[in-house]
């Protein structure tokens, strides 16, 4: 008994290590979710039964009111989508003039949750895509109404992504309304963000969106993340305590978007030509203000 | 005697599936903090029944895989499991007696030590509970110990596994 205690002690102590100060598991990780995933399937069996079930009970009316309402849905954001290409078009040109880079429209995959962290402090989900569909690490995971979280495991069939809320998770954000910076950090709550280092002076208020910023690199920018609920400015403090409320539906949705950010260089002909005409101008303009 | 050894090795497994499946099993919000710790339970009556076959490296493998499916660091489940399964080994005899008031007392210390190291190894992460609440699944582990008990017992006297 004693060689087998000190063999099982020494062998976690050094995966512990491993995977804390290292962070050296991703193979064995990847091998053992692959060897989990059965599970996860079969702990899901009873909802994905009970989706069956609903879906086949439907009678006829309710199928038929419900392909009614979706094409109406279907017809009001086409609409609104053919608006959003006339003002795509409008911003890459704008941007093209200031020379910036050209924003694009990101791809898409549609994954479906198979799990969720049995461990309250976790705020992860397991999903149904995985390398073999294109998934990566870092990648964006967004729903219906906003950003959910990134991607940071894969195995070839399955991939595992970390909430924002998560308590090891923290996003750089822009105020929607004037651009202020910030880092929403989470909590471990699931409705809540936090807003660090926020000085008592700037310009942010209860009910401002909170979007990806794009700093960073991580994440694509104008994505919605959150909305402020709460600032408390103690004069004793040196930040502001923002609290903020998730925009995306963290605990309901059942289908989530994989974004593929492209990142496309500026158009490349607009470019040189326009640049010292945009920038003489606002060259210009600058003493006149002063 | 190697034949004994094999025999009866199905349904340890299925027991431990079983376990694992309840383990990830979908909860609503508030029920999270309270899930009972049914790896543990499974392990603490292999050990006790059976501590010849199940034991400390049985419960290190136990856990790595459970540290996967929560994506917990790897190690954690693993140790707190290895401590456990140690301190069932060296209390077999006693607990074999007691009666079951008596082990579900002990079955909520067991899991208590279980989570406490948990808790350890998750506040080294930096994402360790709030509150004492994470000694919730200790209390519905003990309630639930006398059905895992007599499932479990059933089933083995039933296919004779010893």
């Amino acid at each position: 008994m004693g060689l087998r205690l000190l063999l099982a002690i020494f062998v976690v102590l050094s995966l512990i290590t491993a995977d804390l100060r290292y962070k050296r598991l991703e193979t064995t990780r990847s091998i053992l979710d692959m060897l989990g995933s059965p599970i996860y399937w079969l702990a899901d069996l009873p909802l994905r039964i009970r989706d069956w079930g609903e879906v086949r009970v439907q009678s006829r009316e309710q199928l038929l009111e419900e392909n009614e309402r979706l094409t109406r849905k279907n017809l009001v954001l086409q609409g609104r989508s053919q608006q959003m290409a006339a003002l795509q078009a409008e911003n890459v040109r704008l941007r093209g003039l200031l020379n910036s880079t050209a924003m694009l429209r990101d791809d898409v995959l549609v994954a479906e949750l198979v799990g969720v962290s049995p461990d309250p402090v976790r705020h992860q989900l397991v999903l149904n895509k995985g390398e073999i569909d294109g998934v990566f690490v870092g990648q964006p995971l967004i729903d219906a109404d906003g950003l959910m979280g990134q991607i940071v495991e894969v195995s070839p069939a399955t991939s595992r992504a970390l909430l924002i809320t998560d308590a090891t998770h923290s996003i750089p954000v822009q105020v929607n309304r004037n651009g202020v910076r910030a880092i929403a950090e989470g909590t471990g709550s699931l409705g809540a963000l936090e807003i660090r280092h926020v000085s008592a002076t700037t310009d942010i208020q209860v009910g401002d969106l909170l979007e990806t910023s794009g700093l960073g690199g991580r994440f694509p920018g104008g994505y919605p993340v959150a909305v402020i609920t709460e600032i408390d400015l103690d004069p004793g403090q040196m930040f502001a305590h923002i609290v903020a409320r998730p925009s995306a539906a963290l605990d309901r949705s059942r289908h989530v978007l994989l974004v593929f950010a492209t990142h496309a260089p500026a158009p490349v002909d607009p470019a040189p030509a326009a640049a010292p005409i945009a920038v003489t101008p606002k060259a210009a303009d600058d003493p006149r203000d002063e | 005697m190697i034949h004994q050894e094999a025999q009866g090795y199905w349904l340890i497994v299925t027991s431990f599936l079983v376990a694992y499946v309840l383990a990830v099993l979908p909860m609503p919000q508030w029920l999270m903090w309270a899930r009972p710790e049914w790896l543990a339970l499974v392990l603490i009556y292999w050990v006790i029944a059976l501590p010849h076959r199940v034991g400390m490296l049985s419960a290190l493998v136990l856990g790595v895989m459970l540290d996967a499916l929560e994506g917990a660091v790897l190690g954690q489940n693993a140790f707190s499991l290895v401590v456990v399964a140690l301190l069932c080994l060296i209390l077999y005899q006693r607990l074999r007696v007691f009666s079951v008031l008596q082990q579900a007392g002990t079955v909520f210390v067991l899991v208590g030590i279980n989570q406490l190291v948990c808790q350890w190894v998750q506040n080294l992460e930096g994402v360790g509970s709030p509150s004492m609440v994470f000694l919730l699944p200790a209390v519905s582990s003990a309630l639930l110990w006398p059905v895992v008990l007599q499932v479990l017992r059933r089933l083995r006297r039933h296919y004779g596994v010893s």
